[in-house]
């Protein structure tokens, strides 16, 4: 799209009313997110004041050192994104797909780390709360409830991830296109709003996952 | 077909004054509603030629006098509803308690004495009754509609309502709360009886033994004696290695737990104890206690759990 | 007097007639088309729920039951429930008069994001094909409610799919009421100022911030639930460490507050229509705009008034009793201000008038006994009894439904460019009030003299109410039944409608009957106060 014509839907008043409206959606759209998740975080916090042992040894099985990793990728990742917006914003195109790239890769970095290996040693290890589930006696219900909550929160955030990640491909393709420039770039900061919200719901579940419970 | 409910216990009459009143309120409410459309229905039509003169500008003082009138009728029924609820659910100390388990779908009801009787209950009139109630799967609903009482029945906790009835007959008991395809059939009755009545129908249905004597044997075949010791002396003082607390003066004492909460061991607290040990560490203990879930049955609860109150003497309860 | 212009370029281009082919019905981003859409989708839906119930009142006229399985009986009354609290009530007037009038009254020309708005109706066009696998293919038991641990552990039916059916009609109301949030803030023509939108669109406003904030909360119980059930863990399961009661609060945070996501949007159609057929101005607009306001944010505040008998502390119960007496403040508020609309006003009694006037009094008679359920003593004995089903139907059908047909009636020649038939009007909202009356009074004193709900047989002595109460429903069946007939007909018989009817204010009255695709020729601008009788002078300029 060049740049010279800067047309907008039919409903609104300017291309820059559009651009406006279009964040605040998002801004909407992220508020029900945090009551989505919000219920989880809350149900997890008060299920774990009944049964703080149990979900404290369930906790002490979990690999820190993969979700450690996984939250700076993914710190990185929000942050790469963000310098691609800046650099959008100041007109440099070549830079916002190179930054969306890093970006995306470190997302599927992500995936890989969390699904393909720390998921399949977590089952390899029978932590998953089925039938042949891993830690008996009186501590097994709680830690039971615990997996329940760690296994939906990762899927649930992983869902949301591989939402994230295609609309960050859909970014790239967008910008190779050359619809973006210093005057347009609205759908990157859109994107890039929800994608550092699935950052920011990571930032709350690591702790509960890996830190919560795991001190002496 | 009948229009009227008996009004068969001491507060039954309280909580109809209180809907006598709502709906005395409402109906002037009503009135008022009904009144006016119907009028400025009649008198305002368009074609009534009536002047309407100036509309009026200043809502505001209409506004304040309805909201306020509202807000304070209102106010007066909370209140009014508030009291009489709390006094509904807080039994007095000297009620007669007996054990209600509901589960699908029939009600089992356990006197102290060990009679035992099904979607039946027998009790005296003119003393507190206090229904100590659980359920063995879903949740229930004990809803006896002459006393005006009910109250929900949940499968791991102890639920309690309490009434005093003062006019002996037999009254509706209904399961109110959705439990499956038997829960219309979940019907019983409640048989209030002078009480001379009351005690010969004890003697009659006489059981071996009392819940507390019952829960004794439990208690052994369990094999509860063998961390707890005989007579739930506890570890240190019996033959066995294991710490396991005191059960001796436990019930109605306050216990620590490991998060140094203080709480009161009651008939839940034991529960929980025996069945989600997890859930209730005491302070000072490793985690070595087993859960019995599924392995006790709530009746059998029941009796350990009346067997471990009557190691308590009756004058520290 | 002033005058507006509106530009008739013959009914060629009508948003009906532009594009006739089902692909151009299918992938409209028109705003009225998908109101059309919708409207045909919950149409269906209400006499699924309807038929339900139908049923449920059928068996009732014998204590034994007529159905005899109480299996059946228990999956058709969770059919009833899920069906007209997901299905119908809660999209029902924002998605049809909701979608087709926003832009209108605000003088935009569609929404802010209209490929979302499609995207809500095959949301829900979805969510309704999930839900009738389930409820057909064995359907589920459990009542609407699903509590645990019956739903999680106890029951056969098809708890899953009608719990993922739900999540996804869920997603579609959060999309809607995104939608009109930011359209609502961002698309108002030149000169609406906060204070001059109708009231109507202050409470599709005040809805959507319940939709959007609730909904979630229900999506994420409702999977827990599912995977609860799927994985048989214990999240709310006592036997396995979790907690029954915690599944009743987290779903009752959502349904409390989803209860006033379906009259809201009523409330609004009611005050629309009361000035219109007063002629004269909404008595104390800025009061009935805040207490839309108000009850959007109490909402969230009473959810414990469903649990006074669960098992929750005396304290609780002592707070959601107070806030339950308080949210019903806001709301007798509104039914004064409309009686204060029709004082010396010029009453002419339509057919949306007489269905607006049959709201008022249903719905405060509803109303009132809500505050019988709110006082703690007298809910522990009304409460799971036919009260409170009356109750509820009081104010949901005898108030919503009213005010949805109030709505279609009053906004049926702009939706459609055609006049319903005026006397089969009337007729159909006096059977629907006196048939209402007579199903749902009598259960008021059936639950007073303790029949439980939900209870496929009953014992005798609960016989003669019952059957009044069916014989009611025979009546009321025909009072709904009627409308599906006239209107229809009026689709193609009805006298063709004139841009404003009704001589009523607002800016949708001010474009052709039915509106361009584009709704206005040019955008207007606002300088009056809404309601402000009487309206200016159309004059049609044909092009």
């Amino acid at each position: 799209m060049p740049e010279a014509s800067l047309t907008h839907e039919f409903q609104y008043s300017s291309a820059r009313h559009q651009a406006e409206t279009a964040i605040s959606g998002m801004w909407l759209f992220l508020a029900t997110e945090v009551l989505f998740f919000g219920a989880l975080f809350l149900t997890w916090i008060y299920s774990r004041h009944w049964n703080q042992a149990g979900f404290d040894a369930g906790a002490r099985r979990t690999d820190l050192a993969i979700g450690t990793i996984n939250t700076v990728i993914l710190l990185a990742s929000s942050f790469i994104f963000s310098a691609g917006l800046a650099f959008i914003e100041a007109g440099n195109t070549r830079r916002l797909i190179q930054c969306c790239a890093i970006a995306w890769l470190l997302g599927i970095g992500f995936l890989i780390l969390k699904f393909g290996i720390e998921w399949r040693e977590d089952f390899s290890k029978h932590l998953f709360p089925g039938p042949d589930f891993a830690i008996n006696g009186p501590l097994g219900g709680g830690a039971r409830i615990f997996f329940v909550f760690y296994f939906l929160g990762t899927a649930v955030h992983g869902l949301h991830m591989i939402g994230g990640l295609v609309l960050v491909g859909w970014i790239i393709l967008r910008a190779r296109r050359d619809e973006f420039s210093f005057r347009y770039y609205t759908p990157v900061c859109v994107v890039g709003l929800y994608w550092s919200f699935v950052d920011m719901v990571w930032i709350v579940l690591y702790p509960l996952i890996y830190l919560v419970g795991r001190g002496p | 077909m009948r229009f009227w409910l008996p009004q068969a216990t001491t507060s039954a009459a309280e909580v109809d004054y209180l809907i006598l009143a709502l709906l005395l309120t409402s109906c002037a409410i009503l009135a008022l509603v009904f009144g006016l459309i119907l009028l400025y229905m009649i008198k305002y039509r368009a074609g009534s030629g009536i002047d309407r003169g100036v509309p009026g500008e200043k809502t505001w003082r209409m506004e304040a006098a309805w909201t306020v009138g509202t807000l304070l009728i209102f106010f007066g029924l909370f209140v009014w509803g508030a009291d009489l609820y709390v006094r509904l659910f807080q039994p007095p100390s000297n009620a007669l308690k007996i054990y209600v388990i509901g589960k699908q779908w029939m009600w089992k009801i356990e006197h102290q004495g060990g009679q035992r009787e099904i979607n039946a209950l027998h009790l005296p009139v003119g003393r507190p009754i206090q229904l100590v109630m659980t359920s063995e799967d879903v949740i229930h609903d004990f809803a006896i509609p002459a006393f005006r009482i009910k109250h929900d029945v949940l499968p791991g906790r102890y639920e309690t309502l309490w009434f005093e009835v003062n006019e002996p007959g037999i009254y509706r008991l209904f399961c109110t709360q959705l439990c499956g395809t038997g829960h219309a059939e979940m019907f019983g009755e409640i048989v209030a009886m002078s009480a001379p009545g009351y005690q010969n129908w004890l003697d009659q249905n006489g059981a071996e033994e009392t819940l507390a004597k019952a829960g004794e044997t439990l208690f052994m075949r369990y094999g509860c004696s063998g961390c707890h010791g005989g007579n739930g002396a506890g570890g240190s003082q019996s033959e066995s290695t294991v710490p396991a607390p005191s059960l001796t003066g436990l019930y109605g004492s306050p216990v620590t737990l490991i998060d140094g909460s203080i709480i009161t061991a009651d008939d839940l607290y034991i529960r929980d104890c025996i069945v989600l040990p997890d859930t209730r560490r005491v302070a000072g203990y490793p985690p070595l206690m087993p859960s019995f879930a599924g392995q006790i049955s709530a009746e059998d609860l029941l009796k350990i759990i009346a067997y471990i109150k009557s190691l308590t003497p009756e004058k520290q309860l | 007097m002033s005058e507006v212009v509106i530009e008739t370029p013959g009914a060629a281009a009508s948003y009906l007639a532009n594009g006739v082919t089902l692909r151009s019905w299918l992938l409209t981003t028109d705003h009225k088309r998908i109101a059309v859409l919708y409207f045909g989708t919950i149409t269906f839906f209400f006499f699924i729920g309807g038929g339900a119930a139908a049923l449920l009142r059928y068996n009732l006229i014998l204590p034994q039951g007529m159905i005899g399985s109480a299996e059946t009986y228990n999956r058709l009354f969770t059919l009833h429930g899920v069906v007209m609290v997901w299905f119908f009530l809660v999209p029902a007037v924002p998605v049809t008069l909701g979608n087709f009038l926003v832009p209108l009254m605000l003088g935009a020309r569609d929404l802010a994001f209209p490929k979302l708005n499609l995207l809500s109706w095959y949301l829900f066009v979805a969510a309704g094909f999930v839900v009738l696998y389930a409820l057909f293919a064995g359907g589920v038991d459990t009542g609407w409610t699903f509590y645990t641990p019956l739903t999680s552990a106890y029951t056969n039916g098809h708890v899953v799919a009608t719990a993922v059916a739900i999540i996804v009609a869920g997603f579609s109301s959060i999309a809607t009421g995104l939608n009109f949030i930011v359209t609502i803030h961002r698309l108002r023509a030149p000169g609406m100022t906060w204070y001059r939108m109708p009231v109507f669109l202050w409470s599709l406003y005040a809805t959507s911030v319940i939709l959007v904030l609730a909904t979630p909360v229900l999506a994420m119980t409702l999977l827990l639930l599912a995977f609860e059930r799927i994985f048989h863990i214990g999240v709310f399961d006592p036997s396995l460490g979790g907690d029954p009661l915690l599944f009743q609060h987290l779903f009752w945070f959502y349904s409390h507050p989803a209860v006033y996501i379906m009259i809201l949007p009523g409330f609004g159609v009611i005050s629309e229509i009361v000035p219109a057929f007063s002629s004269k101005r909404l008595f104390g607009y800025k009061f009935v705009v805040w207490a839309s306001m108000a009850i959007a944010v109490i909402s969230f505040l009473v959810w414990g008034h469903h649990m006074f008998v669960a098992g929750t502390s005396l304290y609780s119960a002592l707070v959601f009793s107070i806030l339950s007496f308080m949210v019903a403040v806001p709301s007798a508020i509104k039914v004064f201000n409309w009686i204060g609309t029709m004082h010396k006003g010029f009453i002419r009694f339509d057919a949306p008038m007489l269905y607006a006037i049959g709201f008022i009094g249903l719905f405060t008679t509803g109303g009132l006994t809500g505050l019988f359920v709110a006082a703690l003593a007298a809910d522990v004995h009304l409460t799971q009894t036919y009260f409170v089903v009356a109750h509820f139907h009081y104010v949901m059908v005898g108030g919503m439904v009213s005010a949805y047909f109030a709505g279609l009636h009053f906004w049926w020649p702009k939706i459609t460019g055609r006049m319903y038939p005026e006397m089969w009007g009337r007729a159909g909202a006096v059977i629907i009030f006196i048939g209402f009356n007579l199903t749902f009074f009598p259960q008021f004193i059936l639950g007073y003299l303790g029949m439980p709900r939900r209870y496929h047989s009953y014992p005798p002595e609960f016989e003669v109410l019952n059957v009044l109460s069916s014989a009611g429903a025979t009546i009321l069946a025909m009072g709904y039944l009627l409308p599906l007939g006239y209107l229809t007909w009026s689709l193609f018989y009805g006298e063709r409608a004139s841009a404003n009817p009704w001589n009523a204010t607002g800016l949708e009255w001010q474009t052709a009957s039915p509106p361009l695709t584009d709704n206005f020729v040019s955008t207007p601008t606002v300088t009056e106060p809404p309601y402000n009788y009487p309206p200016p002078e159309v004059v049609h300029r044909h092009a």
